[in-house]
C-alpha cells in the first residue's frame, strides 16, 4: 500500500491538465476523467495516467483528472508532479 | 531568442511555430517557488517529446545555490537540452560549478560534452567579470545581458535610449568577441511600443550583438528585419567571396574588387553578411 497524501498538480488552462491523487481504500488505480476530448482520447489519457503512476510505484489511489486538451507529455509531467507531491519521493537527485 | 514560461504547456507546445532562432524555456523568474517542481517536469517532458525542428532549445535554470538548481540541470540535461542558460552570473567559478554538474549528469547517461552553456550577466560585478565568465568553460557559447536586474543593481532604471546600459552592452560584446562566442542582448518588455523596440534592436546591431532576447512572437519580425542584410550588401559580399575563391585558386594573396583592395576585415565582414543572409533565409547554402 502506498503512503499517499492528497495532492494535485496542473491547471485548468487550455492545453493543460489538473491531476489530483488521493489515498484509496480499494486496491488499484481509480481514474475519474473529465475531458473536453474524452470521446476521442479518453482511453489514451487514462492509459498515460495509469502507466505514469505505475512507473512511479503508485498502484493504489483515487485519481481525479480534469483535462483541457493536454498533450501526452504534459499529462505525464502533471501526473508525475502530483505523484511526487503525494508520495514525497522526488524523481531527481538531491 | 524567445522567452517562454516553463510552467505554461500551451505556450511551450506552440512556441516553435513562430520561427524564432532559439527558444528559452524558463524555470527561473517566471515560475513561482511552489511550482518549481512541476515546471521542471513539464520542461523535461516537453524537451523529450515535442519536435522543435531546427530551433535551438535553451533552458534558464535556477541558480545552483538554490534548492532547485541542481535538479534543473539533471532534468534538462537528461532531456537533451542544447544550452543551459545560467541566470545572474557574476563569477567564472559559478560557471565552473554548473559545468561540473552538467558533466556529472552527462557521464551518468553517456553523452559527455553535449550540453552548452550561456551565461546571463545581470549585475555590476558580472559586467566587471564578463571576460572571465566568457572564457570559464569550453561549453560557453554566449553571454547575455539581463537588463532589469542589472539596472536595479546599478541603482538606476531603463530609459528609451538605453544610456544606462551602454557600458554593459559594449562590455558584453567586447568580452564575447575576445572569447569567440556570441553576444545576446536583453529583452524589451513594452509590447505596445514597437517603435522604441525597433530603435533598440538597431542600436544593439550597431554595437555588434548577434541577437536579441524577446518575450513575444510579435517581436520576431522586427529583429529579423533589422538583422537581415540588405540585398545590395549581399550582392557585394557575394562578389567579394567569389573574388577571394578565385584568387585562392590562382594562388594570389591580394585581390581587388571594383578597383578597391580587399583585405582581411573586408572578407570577414562579407562572410558575416553571407552568414546572416543564410540565417535569415534570404540565401541558401547551395547559392554560395
Amino acid at each position: 500500500m502506498n503512503q499517499l497524501t492528497t495532492s494535485s498538480a496542473g491547471t485548468l488552462e487550455s492545453g493543460d491538465i489538473m491531476v489530483q491523487i488521493s489515498p484509496s481504500t480499494e486496491a488499484g488505480l481509480h481514474i475519474d476523467l473529465n475531458s473536453t476530448v474524452a470521446y476521442q482520447f479518453g482511453e489514451q489519457i487514462k492509459k498515460v495516467v495509469s502507466e505514469t503512476l505505475t512507473e512511479m510505484g503508485v498502484t493504489t489511489a483515487d485519481v481525479k483528472v480534469i483535462d483541457k486538451g493536454a498533450l501526452d507529455c504534459t499529462i505525464r509531467a502533471r501526473v508525475t508532479a502530483a505523484a511526487v507531491r503525494a508520495t514525497g519521493k522526488d524523481v531527481w537527485k538531491d | 531568442m524567445m522567452f517562454v514560461p516553463g510552467n505554461n504547456p500551451a505556450m511551450m507546445q506552440d512556441a516553435f511555430i513562430y520561427g524564432a532562432d532559439s527558444i528559452m524555456l524558463d524555470l527561473e523568474d517566471s515560475v513561482t517557488m511552489a511550482e518549481k517542481d512541476a515546471a521542471r517536469l513539464l520542461v523535461h517532458n516537453a524537451l523529450k517529446t515535442i519536435d522543435y525542428g531546427q530551433t535551438e532549445m535553451v533552458v534558464r535554470i535556477n541558480p545552483l545555490n538554490t534548492p532547485y538548481g541542481k535538479k534543473d540541470v539533471e532534468a534538462v540535461v537528461k532531456a537533451g537540452v542544447h544550452v543551459i542558460r545560467m541566470p545572474k552570473t557574476e563569477t567564472a567559478d559559478e560557471v565552473r560549478e554548473v559545468e561540473a554538474e552538467i558533466e556529472r549528469v552527462e557521464r551518468e547517461i553517456g553523452c559527455l560534452g553535449r550540453t552548452k552553456i550561456m551565461a546571463a550577466i545581470e549585475s555590476a560585478l558580472g559586467i566587471v567579470n564578463a571576460y572571465d565568465i566568457a572564457i570559464a568553460s569550453k561549453r560557453m557559447m554566449g553571454i547575455a545581458l539581463g537588463a532589469e536586474d542589472y539596472c536595479a543593481n546599478l541603482k538606476t532604471q531603463r530609459t528609451p535610449d538605453g544610456a544606462e546600459l551602454l557600458l554593459a552592452r559594449e562590455t558584453i560584446v567586447v568580452a564575447a568577441r575576445a572569447a569567440g562566442i556570441d553576444a545576446l542582448d536583453t529583452v524589451y518588455s513594452n509590447l505596445n511600443d514597437m517603435e522604441t523596440f525597433r530603435k533598440e534592436v538597431e542600436l544593439i546591431k550597431t554595437l555588434g550583438f548577434d541577437g536579441k532576447s524577446i518575450i513575444n512572437p510579435r517581436q520576431i519580425e522586427v529583429v529579423n528585419e533589422v538583422f537581415a542584410p540588405k540585398q545590395k550588401d549581399i550582392e557585394k559580399a557575394q562578389t567579394i567571396i567569389a573574388a577571394i575563391k578565385d584568387a585562392e585558386k590562382r594562388g594570389s594573396g591580394v585581390i581587388a574588387v571594383n578597383g578597391k583592395m580587399v583585405d582581411r576585415p573586408v572578407v570577414l565582414r562579407a562572410q558575416r553578411t553571407i552568414d546572416l543572409a543564410i540565417a535569415s533565409g534570404i540565401l541558401k547554402e547551395e547559392d554560395i
